[in-house]
């Protein structure tokens, strides 16, 4: 794929040309649909990773520690988005996203409410596997036993204790966002997905550009999570 | 460099204070109709060291877990110096609590841990330090501060459990069976310490254990549970030796079960007879007889029983033999190392004639 994009066209050879065809300021009306699917589409990682974190996680913290019962019947609804092909999921998806139109918009960040359905069974895992290794019930116990209020504990007990998994289910989250076309593209939503392309219709080598960045972008994260993970058993063993 | 002894000290000077606790009517009943406590009656003073003793199931945990605030009763009032604390939750009822599994939290030091109750209370971080240091020392850990959980044995991490529940100065301290994940004889060694931590820092402490050595070695007084309710209560020496029930005497230390008859408060068997604790109906019964009230006789003695030696023990300080009576009964016996009885050989057997709890049947 690099390659590729340093390729100088049909006289053979190779420069760096198709880079800054994207940085030139007179391709910026050709480019504009990947630079506005770049910002929709970080806007919709974040506001998915906001819904694994500040609604899956809680989710999931409170039916371990308050309603233990419920763990298996929670696991099974999140596995559900994985047996669900995206075409089906859309056609369920069509009717809501018209009232969610009616009421929020349909600005391309409600895209999130369907990605947030569909990163459940991977983040689910990556959360109950950091839940189901520390002993969340007696740690909670104790902090409350030493004056802890439940949020405290929360916030003081279990989530460091399971920030490696609430981290690798946020990248997890960010991954499916940057890989996920058919709902966006039958949704007529637009985000980097889509805009490559209908760029690679026109320009070829810009659309490999932005994938190989893509690509780099998700390496990156995934060492970014390695690191962290790496500095805190290095801390512990310490 | 603060001594241990310095720290005890000064926790005992700041802190330490006696608290009256008291269950009273204490029910229990589980969601499906299983009732774990069954109207629990239990004081225990300002002070006073109370093992909650009984077999896996007899409501002592959730008993326990009932004072700190973890479990819900279905009825009846918990009382903390004259205030029932059942409706409060359990971050605000002043408890220190010690788990059977270890429960230090993995992403803190030792010392972090240790400070974690007073953060809570909004103690300042110098202050806060200190005392968490204190704590560590009081229990001999000073030098593992800024260590992580998982760097410690069993019984440092159970220590250090010990000092974050100490530190905060509870008004009860309570121990849910924190030695049943050591081996023999890290338990042994911090049995002692808890004893002798309590005895120095007069805190009510409320220690449940189903190993009755541990409960008759360490506690004031020892509440037998069975069933959801409390069999009795008293010092170790009452439960021993005048058991109110077949239960407790059965639980507490060993008892061979003689068949034979209660009439008018003595109880029969075997050509023997020894007075019955308590009311016993009269009638076929079976008497519970202590190992080391039955004596080695030479066989033939005039009034001894005859039987034969099935097996015998060495346990160190003792030894227990297994003796067959002419009728079929086994009863052990308990005596002095000295005497080493072979199996297959003819002996005497005499009773002492103490009291015995006779139970129908």
């Amino acid at each position: 794929m690099a390659e590729f994009t340093l390729r100088a066209g049909l006289g053979g050879g190779y420069d760096l040309n198709h880079w800054a065809d994207i940085i030139d300021p007179e391709n910026e009306r050709r480019y504009r649909a990947l630079f506005t699917g770049i910002s929709n589409s970080i806007v919709l990682a974040a506001v998915t990773v906001g819904i694994v974190v500040l609604l899956l996680v809680p989710t999931m913290i409170l039916v371990t520690l308050r309603f233990p019962r419920l763990v298996r019947p929670l696991e099974l609804l999140c596995l559900v988005p994985i047996t669900v092909p995206a075409v089906v999921l859309v056609v369920g998806l069509a009717p809501v996203y018209s009232v969610l139109a009616s009421t929020v918009g349909t600005a391309p960040w409600t895209l999130a409410f369907a990605y947030g359905i569909t990163v459940l069974p991977f983040a689910h895992r990556a959360v109950q596997s950091a839940l189901g290794a520390v002993d969340v019930v007696t740690l909670s116990e104790a902090a409350r036993s030493l004056g802890a209020g439940w949020a405290r504990v929360v916030v003081s007990v279990i989530v460091p204790n399971i920030r490696g998994g609430v981290l690798a289910a946020s990248v997890i989250a960010v991954a499916v966002v940057l890989g996920e076309y058919t709902i966006a593209s039958l949704l007529n939503r637009q985000n980097l997905q889509t805009a490559l392309v209908q760029v690679s219709k026109s320009d070829p080598y810009v659309a490999i550009i932005f994938a190989l960045l893509a690509l780099a972008f998700a390496f990156t994260m995934l060492f970014v999570i390695a690191r962290a993970g790496a500095t805190r058993t290095r801390r512990k063993r310490t | 460099m603060t001594t241990m002894t310095d720290a005890m000290t000064l926790v005992t000077a700041q802190g330490a204070r006696g608290t009256r606790v008291e269950f009273r009517g204490v029910t229990k009943v589980y969601p499906g109709g299983s009732r774990a406590l069954d109207g629990v009656d239990l004081v225990i003073e300002e002070g006073e060291f109370l093992a909650l003793l009984g077999p896996s199931g007899c409501g002592k945990t959730t008993a326990l877990r009932s004072l700190a605030g973890l479990e819900a009763v279905t009825s009846g009032a918990i009382l903390v110096d004259g205030m029932d604390v059942a409706p409060m939750p359990a971050n605000q009822r002043d408890m220190g609590m010690v788990f059977q599994s270890y429960s230090l939290f993995p992403h803190l030091t030792v010392v972090e841990n240790t400070e974690f109750g007073l953060r809570m209370r909004r103690v300042g971080a110098k202050d806060r330090r200190a005392r968490a240091l204190e704590a560590l020392e009081m229990v001999g850990l000073g030098h593992l501060a800024e260590r992580y959980a998982h760097q410690l044995s069993g019984g440092q991490q159970q220590r250090v459990a010990l000092a974050r529940a100490l530190v905060t100065r509870p008004r009860v301290l309570l121990l849910d069976e924190p030695l049943s994940a050591l081996d023999a004889k890290v338990r042994v060694q911090l049995r002692d310490e808890i004893h002798r931590l309590q005895a120095s820092l007069g805190i009510t402490t409320v220690f449940v254990t189903h190993d009755q050595e541990e409960a008759l070695a360490v506690a004031d007084r020892v509440a037998v549970m069975n069933d959801g309710r409390v069999e009795q209560v008293g010092t170790p020496e009452e439960l021993y030796r005048s058991p109110a029930s077949a239960f407790v005497a059965s639980f507490v230390g060993l008892s061979n079960r003689i068949p034979g008859v209660v009439s008018a408060g003595r109880v029969a068997f075997q050509g023997a007879e020894l007075p019955v604790l308590g009311t016993a109906t009269d009638g076929a019964a079976q008497a519970l007889v202590r190992p080391e009230d039955i004596l080695f006789v030479p066989a033939g003695e005039p009034g001894s029983l005859a039987g034969v030696v099935l097996a015998s023990s060495f346990l160190g300080s003792l030894r227990r033999t297994r003796v067959q009576l002419d009728d079929g009964t086994v009863v052990t016996v308990q005596h002095d190392v000295g005497v080493a009885p072979r199996p297959g050989e003819g002996v005497g057997l005499r009773f002492r004639g103490v009291p015995v709890v006779a139970v129908a049947g």
